[in-house]
């Protein structure tokens, strides 16, 4: 077996890139989820932030302002789940379900004149000479500010839901919605704005797979990372490292199988394409299964609908 | 299986029905596409023919199309509700659509069926293809002569004889250009998913490949090489020519628009028959796109002849000598191979490393 052939710096720096979209919609999603909404619209809010993203990004040549806009998107596909399953009271599985077809469609639409149209570029940040660094410097100190945000992002919600007051509130709405209520917070404005959250999570990983990972605009290019991202914020308990572990453990198979490939490694190739799923599964299901706390996890409230006057 | 007899024999009669109304009803034409219509490749090109068809009959014809239908059960459903809603005749795109229309042909017997790439008939199952391996030596000459790390990459889809074939043809001619030539083959197992076919290609580009071939359908590969700078690749199924000069050099693309026209005539006529039609570069089927001027004249002529010989059949791809990848003779010198044993291809010629997955 030849890995010599194989550069594992580069080869780590490759994984960030493919994990990234799906620890943006993952995080978004462990934030709804844990004020107690199951969204499955994830792969629809993806596949509009990623054409919306691409046209912002097009028009204005700005990258950045493409990821605004994206997350924009998303946020506004996101709002139309809140208002059918928090106002007029839908389930959501279904609702989910149907965002989902319905984010698939309209992206299909609105992607109509950028098919074939190449996107601004994203620039790598600039480290001087700590990008120059061998190793470290291809792993840490050579990519684009999204990858660095997603990170940030993971400690941020991490932070938020375990010692902030608001994430307090939030995981209280998710746990029991009817306690939280009678204590007077406004559980549907927070969940309002918790969807909105994930929404525009969700549509800052689709537009890092049209503008960066892949880059370009094409129907369906999600190709289903919006339902891996569910199952990881499963998997990974609703804990926000847990996301993190996921959506790099599953983004590192993927590219290392690759690699492992492209290197003519002499392992059956069919098991090389099933280990992102299968690894990815077993060691969030391993470590999930050592905690006692694990159970606790899941919010109560997940999936239930809330009405004042229940 | 009484319910199936009730939903074959509704079936027959509104087929029968239609046949009554013949004149006033338009021909229903259906297709089942695996990807999106979008895609720049693949299903972006039936779909092409599908609009001439239109085009040529205009009010005469009625086309429907379902993309993005999995291959499996789900694409007998889609077949099924096609048939049921009077479809008179189905394109099914991909080769994994092979048993599901099978399978749903024999429920209609009276709606005609055509399934691409494919070897299963039926009386109302033809089957169509293109001699895309053609088209691959044609990429493999400038391949071979264009890689200055003699290393190529080849990003491909499912194991399947079409696919074989194309690592083969490519493969035989970069070499005989380039006896130094490696292929690093990655199967991706899907016909469509950008992210993983840009992973992939930088996969095979970080190993060192400057060459990708791609026997995916999304231009993702395109955009991969061009970021990497100094990598060539070529447009599959479509010209994808939004990448030329360079990365892209040149293309294979698929003309399903005149045998969609021909198949609709035919059933319009009521000569359509089961027939299995496999067509190349000769019949206009495969198109060799523009090669642009990255690629140096003299390669530049020698490809395009290579074309035009393949195009008058003056020329085989497969020609021996060839050896299997075992080392054993499958064809000996100027013996060239016959098309059962192309259709039904399941080996690598010498000189490929790697097993293919089963």
């Amino acid at each position: 077996m030849d890995l010599s052939a194989i550069n594992w710096a580069v080869l780590v720096a490759s994984l960030m890139v493919a994990a990234t979209p799906i620890l943006l919609a993952a995080l978004g999603e462990l934030v709804v989820e844990k004020a107690g909404v199951l969204n499955l619209g994830v792969e629809g809010m993806m596949i509009l932030g990623a054409i919306c993203g691409f046209a912002v990004a097009v028009e204005t040549g700005s990258p950045l302002v493409g990821f605004f806009g994206a997350a924009a998107g998303g946020a506004l596909l996101a709002l139309v789940f809140a208002v059918l399953t928090q106002v007029l009271l839908s389930n959501q599985v279904a609702t989910g379900l149907a965002l989902t077809l319905f984010g698939l469609g309209i992206s299909a639409l609105l992607g109509q004149g950028y098919v074939g149209i190449k996107p601004p570029k994203t620039e790598k940040l600039d480290f001087g000479p700590l990008s120059d660094l061998p190793v470290v410097g291809t792993i840490l100190f050579n990519h684009d500010y999204m990858i660095y945000f997603s990170l940030a992002l993971v400690a941020a919600v991490w932070w938020f839901l375990r010692y902030s007051r608001g994430g307090l509130i939030l995981r209280a709405v998710g746990e029991n919605h009817e306690a939280a209520h009678a204590l007077g917070y406004k559980v549907v404005v927070i969940r309002f704005a918790a969807i909105a959250f994930g929404g525009a999570c969700a549509g800052l990983g689709g537009a890092y797979l049209s503008l960066v990972r892949v880059p370009q605009w094409t129907e369906g290019m999600t190709a289903g990372a919006g339902w891996i991202a569910l199952a990881i914020v499963v998997f990974a308990s609703w804990r926000a490292f847990g996301v993190l572990l996921g959506a790099y453990l599953f983004g590192g198979v993927t590219v290392l199988q690759l690699n492992l490939q492209a290197a003519g490694v002499a392992v059956p190739v069919e098991y090389l394409s099933m280990s992102p799923y299968l690894i990815t599964i077993l060691v969030l299901v391993i470590m999930s299964a050592d905690r006692s706390r694990a159970a606790l996890g899941a919010p109560a409230s997940l999936g239930r609908s809330f009405h004042a006057s229940n | 299986m009484k319910r199936r007899t009730l939903i074959a024999a509704a079936a027959a009669l509104a087929m029968g029905g239609s046949a009554f109304a013949a004149g006033h009803e338009p021909l229903k034409v259906g297709f089942i596409y695996v990807g999106p219509i979008g895609d720049g490749g693949w299903t972006y090109e039936h779909d092409k023919g599908r609009l001439a068809v239109e085009a040529e009959f205009g009010d005469k014809v009625e086309t429907v199309y379902q993309e993005n239908v999995p291959e499996g059960a789900d694409a007998e459903r889609a077949m099924t509700q096609m048939a049921l809603q009077g479809a008179d005749l189905i394109f099914t795109t991909s080769f994994g659509y092979m048993d599901p229309t099978i399978n749903v042909a024999a429920k209609f017997p009276d709606v005609k069926f055509e399934h691409a790439t494919g070897y299963k008939r039926a009386d109302n199952v033809s089957t169509y293809s293109a001699r895309f391996y053609e088209g691959r030596a044609v990429q493999g000459i400038i391949a071979g002569h264009m890689t200055k790390t003699n290393k190529i990459g080849y990003i491909a889809s499912f194991p399947i004889p079409e696919v074989i074939r194309g690592i083969n043809s490519a493969y035989i001619h970069a070499k005989k250009v380039n006896p130094d030539v490696e292929f690093s083959i990655v199967w991706a197992f899907t016909w469509f998913d950008p992210a993983k076919e840009a992973d992939a290609a930088t996969a095979l580009i970080e190993q060192g490949a400057d060459v990708i071939l791609q026997h995916t359908d999304s231009t993702a590969p395109q955009a991969a090489a061009e970021s990497a700078g100094n990598v060539i690749t070529f447009g599959q199924a479509s010209d994808m020519s939004e990448y030329a000069p360079m990365p892209r050099v040149s293309s294979i693309i698929d003309d399903w628009a005149p045998y969609y026209i021909a198949r609709t005539k035919a059933v319009m006529d009521g000569t359509w028959a089961s027939v299995d039609t496999w067509d190349g570069i000769g019949a206009g089927m495969v198109g060799i796109g523009e090669i642009s001027d990255a690629v140096p004249a003299d390669v530049k002529a020698e490809a395009e002849a290579l074309r035009d010989a393949i195009a008058d059949g003056s020329y085989q791809p497969f020609t021996g000598p060839i050896n299997k990848q075992d080392g054993s003779v499958w064809l000996a010198e100027g013996e060239t191979a016959d098309d059962g044993t192309l259709a039904g291809m399941d080996f690598y010629v010498e000189g490929l490393t790697g097993d293919i997955p089963q």
